[in-house]
């Protein structure tokens, strides 16, 4: 079958891509694929993998009406490979090689880059549903718990559509590529995942919403920026991602702004005019303001770091190369070329934090990151909003980008929130008062009770204003059998 | 530039390394201070290196021998997180003058040689545990020691990446370490080296690039195991004491430099400089314990770190003067005495490591790229171990009697033992051997003559000297040949001379110098590399090399 906008189910993998005429790949992913449904078995979701849970499943790329729902077994969801329409004429949009036609084979020279850049966002995708497999136990309500595993397939959709792209274009090494994805393990003192945030627990609910919002929201960066690649299946494979990243940033966002209504809630009827009497406001059973700020200031800074060091010789190489563009590179107005340009990058000088242009080539990082940050502004916004709605004099904030950072300018300096340059000594007296403490950790978990009857919420967290697919408050988003 | 480069530091002054003492095991961990870097303008990121790190490796190598005979093997690690070394440092390279670059590879060379000296002649092995990427020189520095170890983690990785990231080629031995010592696959060695990213895991075991991969968890464990398995082959004596290596004392004016035993007078204008090297001014100690209680003081070990400086010295810091002159002074039996009380005590830790320092100080000498010349005059002491420098000069003239108005007797050379085989060249012969390479019954003769004072025209008979000469024809002819020295062409004599010095067999070593001069020396001048729109240059900037498809 070639390429249609249509999802081609009569084989074993789901596609748009004319799996079925393209024998090499087909048995390649063949092959791939227990050992995709054994790690999912090990490392997916703990001990629902029997329930029917109420799931989206992609039947189509064409932008409305490219899903549909219906209940299904974990294991048995249809992962598919999807790639957004293929564009006639589509070019390269940037670098060295603006103007040419857009790659739709590896182009030899690119070859051990891309396989890089692909690896490395393929390694994210299997990371988070490691990260996240015990919280289904906890989880406040059905309706939460289904969005948790609608991720969780999702970002193990997303591990099929890098494994894609390895084994149709890297040849051998690809597959031993797509090997490396499965054997890695989130945490794992042996195989680690490549990247530092994905290597952090994910240890209760509160932290995979603040996950959802701010790490996924790098995913999502990354995406867009991989999605104006040269290469033409890569851009087109993340073009269709973005639809479904989309939903995590609602699950994130939605998520701590009803932990954020449910806590303002519960001071207002109790009387608590001050969000900082922080015992007061843990006894009523919902999380204190101070510690979701903590909380975001940790996973804001951790994902920081996902965006690598601001000036870097590798993004220079992979925008100039053309397989890695800017945050909406075509809506840009320049030359797209940047030999001549510059670009303010923050840095870390005789003790301060300065604005120093540098070659905006080499910049591309940090401006990523900037674009980034506005980004998490805005949802920060809207939570601010659900604070002021409900009258508690409290602000959220983004901290410093110099704050808790592990890579990049400021990996050896250490920050407050505000950007002020502390000694080691001062930071370790000050740090629980920053990111969250043992004791806020304990807090928290012990509020992690499950909820699961139909149409109810744990106690720390409002219901949403709609459900899924417009479903009445009391559907039962997961029928729970446990194994 | 800075103003003058010091080769002398310690421990206590390092900016890059750490050392680290456990009984027979030693740590010797790189942990790169980015913002230390030797020169202005660049930083000196994930664990890369200029010449002012390599100073402090090198000190460190050499005070693991000297000051620590208990050290039976060193584990070569990095202090860093998820990098072993990057390697060179790639701005510090695009920055620097060719020249500075040749005697940057060319003393990094020496000091991963050292490495590989210590390991087999010293008993003292080396570990190389790598964690994170060891690429380019990072990897260079791992093929130095005996044994490498790399975490399978899925992010360590060894790599040259030379080619295909810098279009030039490894800088350290890399190329021929890895077909020659560890006699990787020439296929797999070309796959190898153009894979930027390298190769990990098992693969990397396979192509034997590595001895072993090995898990994180067992990692600690593995590289412990491993250092004490080699410690219990070292002959290094358990619980002797080290000595110290005090500073070198130094004058330096414009014109000279002067320590205890070296001197050195530069003729600016003339292009050259005389090295006056000063013989023994008493005995020898009564036994190898006085030896130890002298220390640093023990004429043949402050003469060869002196004279080792002061060829560094030379080699980075004059990079005009073109010839140098070795002349000595002292009395040729103090000498030989020297020689014999390191030949009778050659077993001891002490002494062996003096011997084989004055191999690699005599090797210095060998790949310096000046023209050498030896002056045999009255009052001169080029007698055993001295008699080598004259040896590793491309000319030597004796005076013939005395000149007039000086009543010492005749210049003499006397042969020891030492001169048969105890400081070999880099092609493992001594230099005896490589003389007469092509005339065996003339290293005979000159074995028989062993502890003959020979003067200038028996000298010149046995072929020990290049030219004898009287008082007459003496100011004349030197002068004559060091005008005719200087008019020459400086490039095409380092070329003259690096070709005529070591005749005989290619060793790993040889290969490893020659191939640097006739390859990597020539990549770096071309423009595909060093010109305004190659690789070096616009490496980090994100733009293309622009390369000359021609095969040259």
């Amino acid at each position: 079958m070639p390429e249609t906008t249509n999802v081609d189910y009569s084989t074993k993998i789901p596609n748009n891509v004319g799996l079925t005429d393209d024998q090499r790949v087909l048995k390649a992913l063949e092959q791939w694929h227990p050992g995709y449904i054994d790690w999912w078995m090990t490392m997916g979701p703990e001990g629902f993998q029997t329930s029917d849970v109420y799931l989206r499943t992609a039947v189509s790329i064409d932008p409305k009406g490219w899903a549909k729902f219906d209940y299904v077994k974990m294991p048995e969801y249809r992962w598919g490979i999807l790639l957004a329409p293929r564009q006639e004429d589509r070019q390269v949009n940037f670098g060295v090689h603006k103007g040419e036609k857009a790659w739709q084979e590896v182009p030899g020279e690119y070859r051990a880059m891309l396989r890089r850049l692909i690896v490395i966002q393929g390694d994210t995708e299997p990371a988070s549903v490691e990260q996240q497999r015990h919280l289904g136990k906890t989880a406040p309500s059905l309706y939460d718990m289904r969005n948790l595993f609608q991720v969780n397939v999702e970002e193990g959709r997303h591990l099929w559509a890098m494994v894609y792209l390895l084994q149709k274009y890297f040849g051998k090494d690809g597959r031993e590529e797509a090997e490396g994805l499965l054997q890695r393990r989130s945490g794992d003192a042996d195989k680690p995942r490549m990247l530092g945030a994905f290597n952090e627990a994910t240890p209760d609910w509160l932290s995979f919403f603040m996950f959802t919002f701010f790490t996924d929201r790098d995913g999502k960066m990354q995406l867009e920026s991989l999605a104006q690649s040269g290469f033409d299946p890569l851009s087109r494979t993340c073009r269709f991602m973005l639809t479904e990243e989309a939903h995590h940033m609602f699950v994130g966002e939605t998520g701590v702004g009803r932990t954020i209504e449910r806590t303002c809630q519960a001071m207002k009827e109790a009387g608590i005019e001050d969000p900082y009497d922080i015992a007061a406001v843990r006894k009523l059973g919902v999380i204190d303001l101070p510690t979701i700020q903590k909380k975001a200031n940790l996973h804001f800074s951790l994902s920081l770091d996902l965006f690598g060091s601001e000036v870097s010789t590798n993004a220079a190489n992979y925008y100039n190369s053309g397989l890695k563009g800017r945050f909406q590179e075509t809506r840009i107005e320049d030359d797209h070329e940047l030999t001549k340009a510059s670009y303010p990058v923050s840095k870390l000088v005789d003790g301060q934090v300065k604005m120093i242009d540098e070659p905006a080539l080499t910049a591309i990082n940090m401006r990523l990151r900037d674009d980034y940050v506005a980004d998490c502004a805005k949802g920060v916004d809207r939570w601010n909003k659900v604070i002021e709605k409900a009258g508690v004099n409290f602000r959220l904030k983004l901290p410093h980008v110099a704050f808790h950072r592990h890579i990049g300018e400021f990996q050896n300096a250490k920050a407050t929130p505000e950007g002020q340059i502390l000694s080691d000594a001062e930071w370790s007296k000050k740090k629980d008062q920053w990111i969250p403490s043992t004791s806020d950790g304990d807090f928290i978990a012990s509020l992690m009770t499950p909820c699961w009857e139909r149409g109810k919420f744990a106690p720390w967290i409002s219901a949403p204003k709609v459900g899924i697919d417009n479903k009445a408050g009391d559907f039962e988003y997961v029928k729970i059998h446990q194994a | 530039m800075a103003e003058r480069i010091d080769f002398q530091t310690e421990p206590a002054r390092y900016r890059h390394w750490k050392l680290k003492f456990d009984g027979e095991v030693a740590e010797l961990v790189m942990d790169v201070d980015e913002n230390a870097g030797l020169f202005d303008g660049y930083q000196l990121k994930l664990n890369s290196y200029d010449l002012g790190v390599d100073i402090e490796l090198n000190d460190a190598i050499q005070r693991l021998r000297f000051e620590h005979p208990e050290v039976k093997v060193v584990v070569l690690k990095s202090g860093k997180d998820r990098v072993f070394c990057a390697g060179a440092n790639i701005r510090m390279l695009a920055g620097s003058t060719h020249t500075h670059k040749v005697n940057f590879c060319k003393f990094t060379n020496e000091t991963r040689n050292s490495m590989e000296d210590a390991s087999r002649h010293s008993g003292q092995k080396y570990i190389c545990a790598v964690r994170g990427t060891a690429a380019g020189g990072g990897y260079e520095l791992a093929l130095a020691t005996d044994h490498i170890i790399l975490a399978d983690d899925g992010n360590s990785t060894v790599a040259l990446p030379e080619l295909p990231l810098l279009a030039v080629l490894p800088g350290t031995g890399g190329l021929t370490r890895v077909t020659d010592k560890r006699k990787v696959r020439r296929d797999l060695a070309d796959a190898f080296c153009t894979i930027e990213e390298g190769v990990k895991g098992a693969r990397a075991v396979k192509w034997r690039l590595v001895d072993q991969v090995v898990a994180n968890s067992k990692f600690e464990q593995t590289v412990k195991d491993t250092a004490k398995k080699l410690a219990a082959q070292s002959d290094r004596p358990s619980g002797a004491a080290g000595i110290r290596l005090t500073p070198i004392e130094r004058k330096l004016d414009d014109k000279s430099v002067s320590y205890s035993c070296v001197r050195i007078d530069i003729e600016r204008d003339a292009r050259r400089a005389t090295i006056t090297i000063q013989g023994p001014a008493a005995a020898p100690p009564a036994s190898a314990e006085a030896m130890v209680a002298e220390g640093a003081a023990f004429w043949p070990l402050r003469l060869a770190r002196e004279l080792d400086d002061a060829i560094l010295h030379l080699r980075l810091n004059e990079p005009e003067i073109g010839v140098l002159i070795f002349k000595s002074q002292g009395e040729p039996a103090q000498v030989l005495a020297f020689d014999a009380f390191l030949e009778a005590n050659k077993t001891h830790w002490l002494a062996r490591e003096v011997l084989h320092y004055w191999k690699r100080a005599l090797k210095r000498i060998d790949l310096t790229s000046r023209s050498l010349v030896a002056l045999i005059e009255p009052g001169s002491c080029f007698a055993g171990t001295l008699a080598e420098i004259i040896f590793a000069c491309d000319r030597s003239f004796m005076l013939i009697g005395s000149f007039q108005g000086d009543n010492r007797v005749p210049a003499t050379i006397t042969l020891s033992p030492a001169n048969f085989g105890t400081y070999t060249m880099s092609n493992d012969l001594s230099r005896l051997a490589t003389r007469f390479l092509g005339e065996p019954e003339s290293l005979e003769k000159a074995k028989a003559g062993i502890g003959k004072p020979l003067e200038a025209e028996a000298s010149e008979e046995l072929g020990l000297v290049t030219t004898a000469l009287d008082y007459i024809d003496w100011d004349d002819e030197v002068r004559i040949f060091l005008e005719e020295r200087a008019s020459f062409s400086a490039d095409g004599l380092t070329g003259m001379e690096a070709n005529l010095r070591f005749a005989g067999p290619e060793t790993m070593e040889t290969k490893i110098f020659g191939r640097l001069t006739a390859w990597q020396n020539w990549i770096f001048q071309r423009p595909n590399a060093a010109g305004a729109e190659g690789a070096l240059k616009r490496y980090g900037t994100g733009v293309k090399a622009n390369f000359n498809p021609e095969r040259v």
